[in-house]
């Protein structure tokens, strides 16, 4: 087992071009489970190839564990590409097709059976070694096509996009025996997805990249609380993260956003940030769907945007609705009780301690002097049911 | 559900199908049982009238992706089975989702390895099956075709003059590159080594006996590769006037059926550094160029011969330029300062013995073994004359190409 090191990985397909992976540095610790996600082409695949051996880099170097691996093919780099699904061999016992590819390998018998046979205790095959794959389940057999790839016993397995051409069902149902290998292995996992809520279950970290640059890099928590730049904010986040701009105008006591005709006054931290930047400067707020409610918190740092209701989706517990805030469209996402209907003129009401603010033109964060960024969410929600404030 | 099928005539619509039904579950009239490899979904033949077509049933990506990419090949003159529809937006009765379906036609006489190594006394086939997998994994790369699951079981062959040819049936983990890397060719030689070795140990599961060591099978591609890549893609040093040697690996490239795609000469001490740029060839294609370069009909034997000399001539002109010239313009001047001199240049009373393209293959033809004998090159002038004292005036030139030392080993049949 070992550590895994970007060290300023530069990926250009064509001389001159733009690098797919632009001076990419970041480090995955030994069993760490590590998900690389961003939109395509964002260089995500070509990290996970370079480090595959599959790519040749630009410059900069891999290493893996304590050896550059920037010239080592891919059969010397100790790792394991993970397939979707192998196919297995129908007339093979289950302990054979897991143990045929390390037999190639020349290890001794003894070690052969042991690694089948832990390989097989991780993924609860050890009642089927002796049978056929005709004989089990699709979900078994599956499993029986990870036991090849775990019975190396590589560094670190790789793996991209391995949900991708699942249905949403068996989406669910893999993403969670991912994680749970991944806890029973504990080597180290790149995984490759473009696809957010996948790398918010899945990852220990995430690293988000975009045109070949990494973003940021943190836990799920990290980046859905303190995203970095406006990019992570909005990529990070379902439904994505609202965001408003407007010009900041200070008077002494109070301090407010202009946006369009609308004139909302800012509170707690967004307020100091702003009044920070100064009278005139343009500022975006940003807030998650799920920070909004109808129903005043009763809290003295609230912010308030009237909206205009124009469509609802019903999920169940929560309503997902579609409003318009001076000219934009903001999502919220608050509970089903409130009643909230198409038509409804209202106040969204969110924490100051929950806005994110960002620079319009450098796209980035702002931190207050002492660096402070949004508080964590209340683990629950702080609101009491409360009729919706609607029109009618 | 949507039908997307290539356009093309001859295939049946295939709407009398079950495509409501998973295809396991069909139950048609069309439904014929042929041999297969492994394969990880559902695979299964339908018959009409003299064709049979395989159905295989996977998610919509991938069926699309296969479906595009298995039509590139065949355009890029790779042996690949012929791609008839891919059907997609498929549900059930109760509106449940089906899986894509990929149609091909199913290739006709084609033998799955099974078959091939399975068959008592096969053991030239054997090494046959080998020699056309690794040719064929050598053309993918060639053109830029990482194949992700390089086995036996996706791949097919069919019987060819005493060889096998090999035919790609499966691109579903595949990829179509520019160029690939050192990395995605050994990842490939990988793959192929392993799964060549699982899907041996499954026959000999299967009480096949087949006479290969799993081991050592893989392992031999993998030597067979190496060996063809290297001659195609080495880089050869040679004196000056040893320009011949051009010519010469030239023609084995061609006998291995690759293509030049480009030839660059770096000048390096005394002599020359050859890199040559290898491509993939469909079967008249050289006759095509020729004809549309410079409007000679020709054979496609003396037309890869006559291009081979053409990129040469291009090479020459543009090392003394310095710089590239156009095509259109090599060809040209090529045509008049190389090709019509040289076929003026044989008296008129000889000149009937042979076609023009012919006459001026066998003057190239001698010069070779002219400049191989004395060690350095020898004069295209020089060469003809000799060819018009030493063969055409000395007899039938039909004859002489009989003889190896005329022929380079190469003897043909006599003619009756």
């Amino acid at each position: 087992m070992s550590n895994i090191t970007f060290d300023h990985l530069i990926k250009r397909y064509t001389p001159g071009a733009a690098p797919a992976v632009n001076d990419l540095n970041l480090q995955i610790s030994d069993g760490e489970f590590l998900v690389l996600v961003g939109p395509s082409g964002c260089g995500k695949t070509t990290a996970l190839r370079c480090l595959a051996g599959l790519e040749d880099i630009t410059g900069g170097r891999i290493i893996i564990g304590d050896r550059v691996v920037n010239d080592l093919p891919p059969k010397d780099r100790d790792i394991a590409m993970v397939f979707q699904s192998y196919a297995l061999y129908p007339h093979m016992s289950v302990y054979e097709n897991m143990a045929f590819s390390i037999r190639l390998r020349k290890l001794p018998k003894e070690e052969i059976d042991q690694r089948v046979r832990e390989a097989a205790r991780i993924l609860d095959l050890e009642r089927f070694l002796q049978r056929k794959p005709g004989e089990l389940s699709g979900g078994q057999r599956q499993r029986v096509a990870l036991g090849r790839a775990i019975v190396r016993s590589p560094s670190a397995f790789l793996m991209d996009e391995p949900l991708s051409n699942l249905d949403a069902k068996l989406r669910v149902q893999t993403r969670a025996e991912i994680a749970r290998l991944h806890q029973r292995l504990e080597t180290t996992i790149v995984y490759v997805t473009h696809d957010q809520v996948e790398a918010m279950t899945m990852g220990d970290r995430i690293a988000v990249m975009r045109e070949g640059i990494l973003q940021q890099v943190g836990t799920p928590q990290d980046l859905y609380q303190t995203p970095n730049n406006l990019f992570v904010g909005g990529f990070i986040g379902s439904p994505s993260m609202n965001f408003l701009t407007g010009t900041v105008s200070s008077d002494g006591g109070s301090v407010r956003l202009k946006i369009e005709s609308l004139d909302i006054a800012l509170a707690g931290r967004v307020a100091e940030l702003a009044r920070t930047r100064g009278n005139g400067s343009s500022l975006t707020i940003g807030v998650r769907p799920e920070h909004f409610d109808t129903a005043a918190p009763g809290a003295a740092d609230t912010m308030r945007l009237p909206a205009s209701v124009d469509v609802v989706e019903f999920l169940g517990n929560e309503d997902l609705i579609h409003t318009t805030v001076a000219g934009k469209d903001v999502v919220a996402m608050v509970p089903s009780v409130r009643g909230v209907k198409v038509g409804d003129q209202l106040e969204l009401h969110v924490l100051a301690s929950l806005v994110h603010a960002f620079d319009p033109q450098t796209e980035l964060a702002l931190t207050g002097s002492d660096g402070a960024r949004p508080a964590p969410p209340p683990a629950v929600p702080a609101q009491a049911p409360a009729p919706a404030a609607g029109t009618d | 559900m949507r039908f997307q099928m290539v356009r093309r005539t001859g295939h049946p619509d295939f709407l009398d199908l079950p495509w409501q039904l998973p295809l396991e579950e069909w139950t048609s009239e069309r439904l014929v049982d042929v041999p297969t490899g492994i394969s990880r979904h559902v695979v299964r033949f339908v018959e009409y009238r003299d064709a049979v077509y395989a159905l295989k049933e996977l998610a919509q990506r991938l069926a699309e992706r296969e479906y595009r990419l298995l039509a590139e090949l065949a355009g890029l003159s790779i042996p690949v089975v012929e791609v008839a529809g891919v059907v997609v937006e498929r549900s059930s009765g109760d509106a449940e989702e089906l899986d894509a379906v990929l149609i091909t036609r199913h290739l006709d006489y084609s033998l799955p390895y099974s078959r091939v190594l399975g068959v008592s006394g096969a053991g030239d086939l054997r090494d046959r099956l080998l020699d056309a997998l690794t040719n064929l994994l050598v053309r993918l790369h060639v053109i830029g075709f990482f194949w992700g699951d390089c086995s036996l079981s996706n791949t097919l062959f069919r019987r060819d003059a005493g060889a096998l040819a090999a035919y790609v049936v499966d691109t579903e983990t595949s990829e179509l590159h520019p160029q690939l890397s050192d990395g995605q060719r050994n990842q490939d030689l990988l793959v192929a080594q392993e799964n060549i070795a699982g899907e041996l140990m499954d026959l000999t599961a299967a009480g096949i006996q087949h006479g290969l060591d799993p081991e050592e099978t893989g392992a031999e591609l993998r030597k067979r590769y190496d060996s063809l890549w290297c001659e195609l893609t080495r880089e050869e040093t040679f004196g000056a006037d040893q320009r011949f040697r051009i010519d010469k690996r030239l023609e084995r490239l061609n006998a291995l059926g690759f293509d030049v795609e480009e030839i660059e000469l770096i000048a390096e001490g005394d002599g020359y550094r050859l890199r040559l740029e290898p491509r993939v060839v469909e079967p008249g294609h050289h006759a095509r160029r020729l004809f549309a370069l410079s409007g000679l009909q020709v054979q496609e034997n003396q037309a890869r011969r006559l291009l081979n000399d053409l990129t040469r001539f291009r090479q020459d002109l543009e090392q003394r330029r310095g710089a590239p010239v156009a095509e259109a313009l090599v060809a040209h001047r090529w045509l008049s300062e190389v090709f019509e001199p040289t076929i003026a240049a044989v008296p008129e009373e000889l000149r009937g013995q042979l076609e023009p393209a012919e006459l001026f293959h066998q003057i190239l033809d001698h010069r070779w073994f002219l400049s191989e004998a004395a060690g350095r090159d020898v004069g295209l002038a020089q060469a003809t004359s000799s060819f018009i004292e030493n063969v055409l005036r000395s007899g039938d030139p039909e004859t002489r190409r009989l003889d190896p030392l005329v022929t380079g080993g190469q003897a043909e049949p006599a003619h009756d």
